[in-house]
């Protein structure tokens, strides 16, 4: 029961229609004043939001159930969500290779430790990417307060990247064309065959839920590559809002390569509101709190943690921005959206940040996280 | 009272208001009418490459 319903003039049906009602209202003012496109694109991220939430897909989640019970199911509809965007992308950008970028990035020593410790860090706060965006708009206090410092970390680590990425960076690897294709798909079997193989055997079913949430997933990210250019990602957009907080409080950011690149200093000059991932951020963030307030879902009262739980998700938040940089991406940008585009980075993103996820499944009691009183 | 998830929600609002309030004080406006078209593909525009897989180079 919510407050709302104490209420004789409000029903609940009312509030839908409310909450319906200024959803198309800020994606109209949008298109009205910023642009068709970027109204479009933060319509798409609030279908990311509603999906995400709505439909409980997520990655660190499906991530600790394989590590910890050995169920399969989260994780596979995640490789099923990627081989569908994979089937359409991958040839898209073959074809378009101006107007659509893939997210290929370079395999390097900074990207495989970034990508570890953002795997610890994502099971600390049990959020990664999207999850802590969807949990913070569906009020989960630690990522509430994991989610400012994600985005000081994302600009911190873009500002040193240069310095990272000079450590040992191979060449950038990409796979692309049918050829490309064929061998994304069978990486992505192997991987959930393994994965199946591994499950525990009660456990080796996927529920309706995740197969509709895979396709629903996958269709918005194919919209999101069509209309931006460019794939699905989070990271980028929360660095941004820091840098700009930054060069408003006249912080000077010469110093770093990363932000005086003539794109990204277009992107500081330019409103956050023409920006992409930002787009999909504020949308994401937005729609998974129409989802729990639709559910009448944010009635619960707020857990109580002990002070080196608080200090542990804003030390993890800083750490899951400061690392998914030097990873070029996180959950999504990396995995969902490098793996599906054809960049090796994916995969080698992938292996580590679960190799992280196992030590972080294990850290996150110890750092008082999972005592509720 | 206890605190509720509502107020959390609440304020994840408001942090994303504040972020879009500060950059419009800022002068950060947008102009609609030099808006890219409605959809990249078939657009003819180079993709802009504010990603985070993008390495830039100066």
């Amino acid at each position: 029961m919510t407050d709302i319903t104490a209420s004789p003039a409000v029903t609940p049906g009312f509030q839908r229609a409310a909450l319906i009602g200024a959803a198309i209202a800020v994606v109209a003012l949008v298109a009205l004043f910023v642009g068709a496109r970027f109204a479009l694109l933060l319509a798409i991220g609030l279908g990311f939001g509603v999906a995400l939430e709505g439909l409980r897909f997520g990655f660190a989640g499906p991530w600790r159930a394989m590590i910890l019970r050995r169920d399969p199911a989260g994780l596979i509809a995640q490789l099923v969500a990627i081989a569908l965007v994979a089937c359409v992308a991958i040839p898209l950008i073959t074809a378009n290779p101006t107007e659509l970028a893939g997210a290929h990035a370079p395999v390097g020593f900074a990207m495989i430790g970034g990508a570890f410790v953002f795997g610890i860090c994502m099971q600390v706060v049990l959020g990664c990417g999207s999850g802590t965006l969807v949990n913070a708009g569906s009020g989960n206090p630690v990522s509430l307060v994991a989610l400012p410092f994600f985005a000081i970390g994302s600009f911190a680590g873009a500002f040193h990247l240069f310095w990272w990425t000079d450590l040992g960076t191979a060449p950038l690897v990409v796979f692309s064309g049918t050829g490309g294709l064929a061998v994304t798909l069978v990486g992505l079997a192997a991987v959930g065959a393994l994965i199946w193989w591994k499950a525990a055997p009660e456990n080796r079913r996927v529920p309706r839920r995740l197969w509709i949430a895979a396709a629903v997933v996958a269709a918005l990210a194919l919209a999101n590559l069509i209309v931006a250019g460019q794939p699905w990602g989070v990271v980028y957009g929360l660095g941004l809002w820091a840098a700009k907080g930054a060069s408003i409080l006249g912080a000077d950011l010469s110093g770093s390569g990363f932000w005086m690149a003539p794109v990204n200093q277009e992107r500081l000059a330019q409103s956050v509101l023409t920006d992409v991932t930002s787009l999909t951020n504020i949308g994401i963030i937005a729609g998974a709190c129409l989802v729990a307030t639709w559910r009448a879902g944010l009635g619960d009262a707020l857990p109580r943690l002990p002070l080196r739980a608080w200090i542990a998700a804003i030390v993890a938040g800083f750490l899951l921005g400061y690392s998914s940089r030097l990873a070029f991406g996180c959950n999504v940008g990396a995995f969902f959206s490098g793996v599906s585009t054809g960049s090796l980075h994916g995969w080698v993103w992938f292996a580590m940040a679960f190799a992280g996820s196992v030590v972080g499944v294990r850290l996150r009691p110890r750092l008082g996280l999972e005592q509720r009183r | 009272m206890k605190a509720t998830r509502k107020l959390t929600a609440g304020l994840a609002l408001g942090l994303i208001a504040l972020v879009v309030a500060v950059d419009l004080g800022s002068g950060a406006v947008p102009n609609p009418y030099r808006a890219p078209p409605l959809v990249a593909l078939g657009s003819g525009l180079a993709a802009g490459g504010a990603h985070c897989a993008a390495l830039p180079r100066n």
